[in-house]
């Protein structure tokens, strides 16, 4: 309630567009994606571009649709209606996750040879920052990409790379310097075609199956010079603030998500008679979903909040940590409590909800765990 | 940072002048106030009415401000950093709990008599709702009060009624009717200095110890028939409405508090030393810190969210119930969580942190408690 206080004609234009196409093009689809592992990105993504979809908020120079971040919040929210995790986590890699980076630091022929044909779909980006031995721990990255004349030498390994099996480019952190500290990391663009490029494995996961996730390894791998982004030793601090973006990706979900759910379960426990009464009869059970409801309510007030803040230019990094923390471990909190009240049932992977147990779990790790988001807060709150 | 996306300058003066009054007139008091178990409100209240503090959003032709609820915001966040629960609650009793119902539904004669004075600080104001036999259940009410003639016959008690001791008037509930159902009651002004009122007993508290709590006495009281407010057989509903300005002056009252008792503890931790080193630098302590900065700042911006909606005389009903439930819940967790960060000195009633365990705990039960949250969001959600 009190959506019309945000939302304009025009955002609920574009929500509308974005919701057909969710449901049009995506949903009739998602089981059989998740049973394959899979999603043909390449086929999604063109048609996702010829809407415009993957470039709501980048400059119309490189295709994007130049609007603001309350419509790319309004795409977020609708990508979020998505009956499974995956394949919104996949759009979100193209348009939050492994793009910022090019538009705010890519020189003008980055932004022309790989913004714009993934703002257009005909290119799939994936987002490599993660190893083996560096995860939240983004400094201990081992990756190395040493200057050699017009061109880096690529050597390494990434993983839990998502879209890693079908990226054309991959957005990449490695090391240029051995020197300790914080200025030593690049940011790349690495094409997949390059020699030394090669998909280790396709890794099996709990959830979120319908996304592709790999391993990937880098063997002497030339990398132009001109596909640096932004500034040599300065990667770290860029992907920190690239962070920002795939963090706030992961907010919508939280209070999307835990409501559709929610909405779900209700209708299942009004139809499920138990000892002579409908299940929502129990008051213990319309007590837990008020509480959900009450805290997804919350937490949606302050990411439109932090959507006042962007648009204002300002540093949004505790907010969006907090909503982060706050979406991780209410959507791990309520999948657990709405398969609960399904019984059995929601044990069987016919049911959405056990599907959603399983995807949820993702959204406390990935794009820096909940306890990462706790460092920061603590940080950036003077603790 | 970011309130002034919310804050004009116009709001800050207000801000400014009412945390210099809570700093002059009320923080220096405040132990003498908790010890004696009462705060002198006709004196404090006349002093606020002075600088038109009481009636910050009322009409001007009743004494008020004519401000709107951003101000009425200000006013309830700054009263909330007064050093003990009592007196923000005496206060709020008086601009948000007693005298809305007046305003809202009152003839011109009971705002001429009644809410002018209170706003003026003339005259201290109670709100007499609960009972022995029903509280939350506010149906279950027995108080009677018999028409005849030009007045009503007023029979019955009342309990913990806060300022009830030194009220002037009250705003009660009472039956006007035996019939089942909501339309059997009606709300009346009713001054204490009739023949038949007594304070039957001053009741001690576990908290709030500023203020006072009284069980009310009335034996065959004549409440002139002009005392009405508003339809008879309509109180019960005009209280709901009265209920929701109650229950949001709790949020700003929690949300603030919450981050006081924060910052209180964050600086006693930093400058306790064990084992060779600050406490602050345990990171158990700084996460679970971090993760109520998180959770306090959502009830923060679903606030704000319902200052907006109030603003465009949407129904806030189900927001203020989720804002209420989510703010007791966290207070609950906070004022425990800080009294055992500060050890065994937390446990001293020399040390604010007690006193603010002691009277937060009321937040999740007065005005309409956690369950009765719950069960409003579940109605309001179609569950």
């Amino acid at each position: 309630m009190g959506d019309d206080l945000y939302f304009t004609k025009d955002h609920n234009q574009v929500r509308r567009a974005v919701r057909d196409f969710v449901k049009k093009e995506i949903n009739p689809y998602v089981d059989e994606w998740e049973e394959k592992g899979m999603i043909p990105l390449h086929d999604l993504f063109k048609k996702m571009g010829d809407l415009g979809f993957l470039g709501i908020r980048y400059d119309e120079k490189y295709g994007g649709m130049g609007l603001d971040y309350w419509y790319e919040l309004i795409f977020l929210e609708e990508m979020a209606h998505t009956p499974c995790g995956g394949v919104p986590m996949a759009v979100a890699v193209q348009t939050n996750m492994a793009t910022p980076a090019i538009a705010d630091f890519g020189s003008e022929y980055l932004k022309q040879t790989y913004l714009t044909p993934a703002i257009k779909g005909d290119m799939v980006a994936a987002i490599a920052v993660t190893e083996p031995d560096a995860g939240s721990d983004v400094a201990a990255l081992k990756s190395f990409a040493r200057k050699e004349g017009d061109h880096y030498i690529l050597n390494g390994s990434k993983t839990y790379i998502t879209n890693g099996i079908q990226a054309d480019f991959l957005t990449l952190l490695a090391r240029t310097s051995d020197e300790p500290g914080y200025n030593s990391f690049s940011l790349f663009v690495v094409p997949t075609d390059l020699e030394g490029f090669a998909v280790s494995k396709k890794l099996d996961k709990l959830g979120m199956r319908s996304s592709d996730t790999a391993e990937l390894f880098f063997d002497n791998v030339k990398i132009p010079a001109q596909n640096l982004i932004g500034v040599e030793g300065e990667g770290f601090v860029q992907q920190m603030m690239q962070f920002q973006h795939e963090r706030f990706a992961a907010i919508p979900i939280g209070y999307i998500g835990v409501v559709d759910i929610i909405n779900e379960t209700i209708e299942y426990l009004k139809g499920r008679i138990v000892f002579g009464k409908p299940l929502i009869a129990k008051q213990v059970l319309r007590h837990r979903i008020a509480e959900w409801l009450a805290e997804a309510e919350a937490l949606k007030q302050l990411t439109y909040h932090i959507v006042q803040m962007k648009m204002e230019g300002q540093d949004v990094t505790k907010q969006i940590s907090m909503g982060k923390l706050l979406s991780g471990q209410l959507l791990v909190k309520v999948a657990d409590g709405c398969l609960q009240m399904y019984g059995g049932m929601g044990f069987m992977n016919e049911m959405r909800v056990s599907r959603f147990f399983r995807d949820t779990k993702l959204l406390a790790i990935g794009g820096g765990a909940n306890e990462v988001m706790c460092e920061i807060i603590s940080k950036t709150a003077g603790l | 940072m970011s309130s002034d996306l919310i804050f004009t300058k116009d709001h800050e003066m207000v801000r400014k002048s009412i945390r210099d009054f809570v700093n002059k007139e009320i923080n220096p008091n405040v132990d003498e106030w908790e010890e004696k178990g009462l705060t002198p409100l006709n004196d404090l209240f006349k002093k606020m009415g002075d600088l038109g503090f009481l009636g910050i959003r009322y009409d001007e032709k009743n004494g008020g401000e004519g401000l709107d609820y951003w101000y009425e915001l200000v006013f309830l966040e700054e009263i909330a950093r007064i050093h003990c629960g009592g007196i923000p609650m005496a206060i709020a009793v008086q601009s948000c709990m007693a005298t809305p119902s007046i305003e809202q539904f009152g003839s011109d004669y009971l705002k001429e008599t009644y809410l002018k004075g209170a706003l003026k600080g003339d005259l201290v104001a109670a709100i007499a709702i609960t009972e022995p036999d029903a509280g939350s259940d506010v149906a279950a009410l027995k108080s009677f009060a018999t028409k005849q003639g030009d007045h009503y016959l007023l029979n019955g008690s009342k309990t913990y009624i806060t300022n009830g001791t030194q009220a002037d008037f009250l705003t009660l509930l009472a039956r006007t009717s035996d019939d089942p159902g909501y339309h059997s009651f009606s709300l009346f002004v009713v001054p204490t200095d009739i023949k038949g009122f007594a304070v039957s007993k001053k009741l001690d508290k576990m908290g709030m110890r500023s203020s006072d709590t009284a069980e009310l006495y009335f034996d065959n009281m004549k409440i002139p028939a002009e005392n009405l407010i508003g339809v008879e057989g309509e109180g019960f509903i005009h209280q709901m409405m009265q209920f929701q300005h109650e229950r949001f002056a709790v949020l700003p009252l929690t949300y603030i508090g919450i981050e006081e008792m924060i910052k209180e503890t964050v600086k006693y931790i930093k400058e306790r030393i064990v084992f060779g080193k600050p406490l602050i630098s345990k990171q158990v302590l700084r996460h679970r810190i971090a993760q109520w900065l998180a959770e306090n700042e959502a009830i923060k911006h679903l606030s704000y969210h319902i200052v907006r909606m109030k603003m465009k005389g949407q129904d806030a009903t189900k927001e203020i119930s989720m804002g209420k439930l989510l703010a007791g819940n966290l207070v609950n967790k906070v004022a425990d969580g800080c009294l055992q960060m500060h050890g065994g000195m937390g446990f001293m009633n020399e040390m604010r942190i007690s006193r603010s365990f002691r009277d937060s705990r009321l937040t999740s039960i007065g005005g309409g408690a956690s369950e009765v949250m719950c069960e409003i969001i579940a109605k309001t959600s179609g569950i």
